[in-house]
């Protein structure tokens, strides 16, 4: 999926799009991150977001809006599957590699290294 | 005071704020926006490309395009991990902005600096309670929008 | 009798208690700053071989404090009261320092305006006989300001142009009413600010927001002093950096007061803009404090100043209230130190 040239150029754009809203913008990088969150998801919903992962792999895998579109698959899948009960159950079948990563690796560091200030 | 004179105070009151407001605003130095938008384009797409990179690596290891995904962003998590402990994730974040806070890397370096700053208070209280205070509104708002999206098909079926 | 107040906000010292020894601690970056060899005692590093930021700031507090009584020739137990501020929640620094030096402690919060807090309320306790010996103190500390009011420290977050660095370190001065052999600096005024929000926002935009008060303790002072600035050798804003100055600046020239001749901030003069990582410049209680007590003194004792004005200034925020809307409210407190010649009083009125 998507090869390294349209992964730099899609990842690079979103990145450049993020850094437009932290500078011209009172927006927070919280509020501008969590909104790209949101982004992804409803791209996601309304199957905008697969062609993009298709065209640029990595470029569109990456960056956080891609978090937002698992978190949306995650629920569409079971829903499928499952029924709407399906909704709250499936949210997290897809990012639970990043999520549980991100723990498991926090913790770690945390127990290894200390912060340098 | 009389209603008028404190209208008055009020109206004086406005006008020096309005007043200080533009002083404050020319005198803020403006973020080189150009050479930061080129930068974020640059390193974020650049982290994408490594993205790229792994995801290949592990489709070579038998993993098919889509289920090299988890290690994927597995692996970049744990790479952001390890510069975030040896201190120079902030070094790149500072240089990248958004190129740096956008991609998943960004993320980790949320969950582990603050691990890391908080370790101080403790395994439970401090990285336990505290690791996810800088990642939560991601963590929270995704899951919204996702069961948002999800009634709302459901509704639709 | 002359009179002990003049004007509205500002108390006259009559008696000129004197700052008999001061001492400062810094952080790394600070003792390879431009001033770094004003300074008693440069620490390697943040942390210093202590198990926290926290527990660094409290040590360099410490050692301030022990090392001005000893260059005053006075223990702990000789000295009347101890007034202290810092940064952080509850002022933990400071209580934790006075836990273990002992002397009777008031710990004050007026965010960076606290070394004029502390060592004009410390010069007001002495002048009026209420004590003999008095300390003021203050810290502050990157890492400690850091995770407390911003993020934290290994976070990849990019700062603004304007955004200014805390300064690390610990500055202590011991005032008395004792005669003093030689030159020394006097605390001759004590100008008490009031509170000014002129409504900015942004936390990273701290100069802005004490600018305004810093304006209106200076004019108020000159008002209630009936000087003018050239009455000065040095003005001195506590941390405005380059953007807060530039709009002090910009207000005085708006209320009619010219001190582009000796007017400079401490946020300015503590850091090398150009070749260290600080943006717009120094903050924290320690800034004013260090580069007083450190550059300044040193200054008035070779003669090159004789009488110097430092404003202190402090924005009173915190996360809470900026998470919740809320505007930066700003003070400045301003002292007024002179040099005197042993045993000699100063003639004002």
């Amino acid at each position: 999926m998507g090869s390294y040239l349209t992964a730099f150029l899609v990842g690079g754009l979103i990145c450049a799009l993020a850094q437009l809203l932290f500078d011209l913008t009172t927006l927070t990088p919280a509020h501008v991150l969590t909104l790209f969150v949101i982004i992804g998801g409803v791209l996601s919903g309304v199957g905008l977001y697969e062609p993009l992962v298709k065209f640029a792999g990595a470029g569109a895998t990456v960056p956080i809006t891609s978090f937002g579109h698992q978190l949306v698959q995650g629920a569409l899948r079971e829903l499928e599957t499952h029924g709407p009960i399906g909704v709250l159950a499936g949210i997290f079948d897809l990012s639970s590699a990043g999520i549980t990563a991100a723990i498991i690796f926090g913790f770690v560091v945390s127990l290894i290294f200390n912060p340098k200030g | 005071m009389s209603p008028s004179k404190d209208k008055q105070k009020v109206k004086k009151q406005q006008a020096l704020q309005q007043e200080f407001q533009s002083i404050a605003k020319r005198q803020k130095p403006k973020p080189p926006l150009l050479r930061n938008v080129c930068v974020a384009y640059a390193v974020g797409g650049l982290i994408c490309v490594i993205g790229q990179a792994i995801s290949k690596f592990y489709t070579t290891l038998g993993f098919s395009a889509e289920d090299a995904g988890s290690p994927t962003v597995a692996t970049l998590i744990l790479i952001a991990a390890v510069l975030t402990g040896l201190g120079i994730y902030d070094v790149i974040g500072q240089f990248a902005g958004a190129g740096a806070a956008v991609p998943v890397t960004g993320f980790a370096n949320s969950v582990v600096s603050a691990a890391l700053e908080f370790k101080r208070e403790g395994l439970v209280l401090g990285v336990g309670a505290k690791m996810f205070s800088l990642a939560g509104p991601v963590l929270v708002y995704g899951t919204v929008t996702a069961f948002v999206v999800g009634i709302i098909k459901a509704c639709l079926r | 009798m002359a009179r002990r107040k003049c004007g509205a906000q500002t108390l006259v010292f009559h008696s000129a208690p004197k700052i008999m020894s001061a001492a400062t601690v810094v952080g790394p970056l600070e003792g390879e700053g431009p001033l770094g060899t004003c300074f008693d005692v440069v620490y390697p590093d943040q942390l210093a071989g202590h198990k926290s930021w926290e527990a660094c700031e409290r040590a360099m507090m410490k050692e301030a404090v022990s090392l001005a009584l000893s260059k005053g020739g006075l223990t702990a137990e000789q000295v009347d009261f101890l007034l202290a501020g810092d940064l952080l929640n509850q002022i933990i620094s400071c209580n934790f320092a006075a836990r273990d030096l002992g002397i009777p402690f008031l710990g004050l919060y007026g965010a960076c305006s606290s070394f004029a807090e502390s060592l004009g309320l410390a010069a007001s306790l002495v002048d009026a006989g209420f004590a003999t010996h008095t300390l003021a103190a203050v810290s502050s500390h990157y890492g400690t300001s850091e995770r407390q009011y911003r993020f934290p420290t290994e976070y990849g977050g990019q700062r603004p142009p304007h955004s200014q660095y805390t300064v690390t370190g610990s500055g202590a001065a011991l005032v008395t009413s004792a005669a003093q052999a030689g030159k020394t600096q006097a605390v001759t005024h004590f100008t008490i600010g009031r509170v000014l929000d002129l409504g900015i926002k942004d936390p990273y935009d701290m100069g802005a927001a004490m600018a305004p008060a810093a304006a209106d303790t200076l004019q108020r002072h000159l008002l209630d002093t009936g000087r003018t600035p050239t009455d000065y050798d040095l003005i001195l804003t506590g941390d405005l950096a380059s953007v807060g100055r530039n709009i002090m600046l910009e207000l005085m020239d708006l209320a009619g007061i010219d001190i582009h001749a000796n007017y400079d901030d401490c946020g300015c003069r503590i850091f090398d803009r150009e070749q260290q990582p600080v943006f717009a410049g120094g903050s924290g209680c320690a800034c004013a404090a260090v580069v007083t007590l450190g550059s300044v003194l040193k200054q008035m004792h070779d003669n090159d100043l004789q009488r110097v004005l430092v404003i202190a200034t402090g924005a009173l925020l915190s996360p809470l209230t900026y998470q919740q809307g809320e505007t930066i409210p700003g003070v400045a407190h301003a002292i007024v130190l002179e040099q005197i010649e042993g045993g000699a009083q100063t003639g004002n009125g």
